[in-house]
C-alpha cells in the first residue's frame, strides 16, 4: 500500500469537517467540526514527515495540537457566556453585538 | 496506471499496516460522518472521540508514537471531556433548528463541500508521491528523543511562545466565564417574606415518590384520589418528559381493593369517597401556584 492513502484520508476528513461547519448551526458541533479539520491536517503533516524522513512535520503537528487546546478553551468559554445571555447555542440567534 | 508501474514505490507500507489502515479509515470516516449527521451534540461528541482514537492509532502506525499518545491524552482525554462538560452546561436539549436562516444554504454547502473535496483529492492524485523515505533513520535514537532534540534546539522559541499562549488562553477562559454579582444575594428571611407577600405557595412543595412501592424523584406523589401531583416533580424533569407515572396502576389496584372490600362486606356498591370531590376542588389552585412559581 502506498502511504499516500493517509493523505487521501486526511483530505476526506477535512472535507467532512468543512461541510459540517457550513451545515450545522449548533455552536458546539461547529467547534467539533473545526477540531476534526485540525486533526485531518495533523494526519497529513505526520504523513509528510514520513515522506521526507524527518521529524519537522511531527513538531508542527504537535504545535497544532497545543494551539487547538488553547482555541477550544477560549471558544467554549465564549459559547458558555453567549449561552448565558441568550439562552441559545445556535449561531443563527447571535445576530447582535450586544443584548 | 502506466506511470505508477513505471516508477517503483519505495517505502511502501507493509500488508499488516495496509489492513490496519483500511479498518481505521472506515472507523474514522464513519465517525466523522456520524458527527455531522447526529442531531444531538452528545452523540456528535462521542462520534468525534471515536474518530480521534482511530487517528491516534494511525499516527502510531506511521512512526509518530509520541504524537499518538499525545492525541489520546490531549484530544480524547482533555478536549473531548471539555466538550462534554460544555454540552452538559449548555443543555442536552440544545438541538439544531430545522429552519434555515438562508434559503438553500445547506444544499449549497453540501455541493460546495463535495466540489472542494473532489478538487483536493484530485490534486493529491496528480502529485507523484512514489518515494517515501520513511522514519527509520529519523527515529533511530527513539521518536521522543528525536522530537525533544528538535523542540529544544530549532523550535525552542516557538515552544516558549506556546507556553505564553496557553497561559493567555487559561486567563481568557476565566475572564470570559466570570460573572460579577451585581446585586446582593437575598437572605433566607427576605425570601420567606417575599413568599408570604406573593401568597402563592407558602408551604414547601409536595415530596415526590410513592413511598413503599417506588421512591425516586422522577415519580410524582399521588393526590388522595390517585391523580399525580405535578408540583412534586422537578420542573426540569417535567419539561423533558422524563416523569414516570404510576397513577394508572395505583388506581387500578385501589379499585380492585374496593371491590374486594365490598364483596367481603356483602355490599353491592362501595360508598363514594369524599376525598375525590375535595381534591377536584383543590386542583385549580395547584395549577395556579405552579404558573406563579415559574
Amino acid at each position: 500500500m502506498n502511504p499516500v492513502n493517509y493523505v487521501y484520508l486526511a483530505a476526506l476528513l477535512f472535507t467532512i469537517g468543512a461541510v459540517g461547519v457550513l451545515v450545522r448551526r449548533n455552536a458546539i458541533v461547529l467547534f467539533m467540526c473545526v477540531e476534526l479539520m485540525l486533526n485531518a491536517s495533523n494526519l497529513a503533516l505526520v504523513t509528510f514527515s514520513r515522506l521526507h524522513g524527518n521529524l519537522d512535520g511531527q513538531i508542527i503537528a504537535f504545535f497544532t495540537m497545543v494551539v487547538a487546546a488553547a482555541e477550544v478553551v477560549v471558544g467554549l468559554a465564549i459559547i458558555v457566556s453567549v449561552f448565558r445571555t441568550r439562552h441559545s447555542a445556535s449561531v443563527d440567534d447571535s445576530n447582535l453585538m450586544k443584548l | 496506471m502506466m506511470t505508477e508501474l513505471a516508477t517503483p514505490l519505495t517505502g511502501a507500507a507493509s500488508t499488516g499496516e495496509a489492513v490496519q489502515f483500511w479498518v481505521l479509515a472506515v472507523v474514522a470516516v464513519s465517525g466523522a460522518l456520524g458527527m455531522v449527521l447526529c442531531r444531538k451534540a452528545v452523540h456528535s461528541a462521542l462520534c468525534l472521540a471515536g474518530t480521534m482514537l482511530a487517528l491516534a492509532v494511525c499516527y502510531m502506525a506511521e512512526g509518530a508514537v509520541f504524537l499518538g499518545v499525545v492525541q489520546i491524552i490531549v484530544y480524547t482525554g482533555a478536549i473531548m471531556m471539555l466538550f462534554l462538560f460544555v454540552v452538559m452546561l449548555v443543555g442536552v436539549t440544545a438541538e439544531d433548528a430545522a429552519k434555515e436562516a438562508l434559503k438553500g444554504q445547506r444544499w449549497a454547502a453540501v455541493i460546495g463541500g463535495l466540489g472542494f473535496g473532489v478538487l483536493l483529492i484530485a490534486g493529491i492524485a496528480n502529485a507523484k508521491l512514489r518515494t517515501f523515505t520513511g522514519l527509520q533513520q529519523a527515529n533511530a535514537a527513539g521518536n521522543v528523543q528525536g522530537l525533544a532534540k528538535l523542540i529544544f534546539t530549532q523550535y525552542v522559541w516557538a515552544f516558549e511562545i506556546t507556553g505564553a499562549l496557553l497561559i493567555t488562553a487559561a486567563i481568557g477562559a476565566m475572564v470570559l466565564t466570570h460573572r460579577e454579582l451585581t446585586e446582593t444575594r437575598q437572605s433566607q428571611r427576605e425570601l420567606a417574606l417575599q413568599r408570604v407577600r406573593l401568597g402563592t405557595q407558602l408551604t414547601p412543595l409536595p415530596a415526590p415518590g410513592v413511598y413503599a412501592r417506588h421512591n425516586a424523584v422522577d415519580i410524582p406523589g399521588l393526590l388522595p384520589d390517585g391523580r399525580i401531583s405535578e408540583l412534586s416533580v422537578n420542573p426540569t424533569l417535567r419539561a423533558r418528559g422524563q416523569m414516570r407515572d404510576v397513577s394508572g396502576d395505583m388506581l387500578q389496584r385501589m379499585g380492585e381493593l374496593e371491590v374486594g372490600t365490598a364483596v367481603w362486606l356483602d355490599r353491592r356498591t362501595p360508598a363514594p369517597r369524599r376525598s375525590v370531590e375535595l381534591t377536584k376542588a383543590a386542583s385549580p389552585t395547584e395549577a395556579e401556584a405552579e404558573e406563579a412559581s415559574e
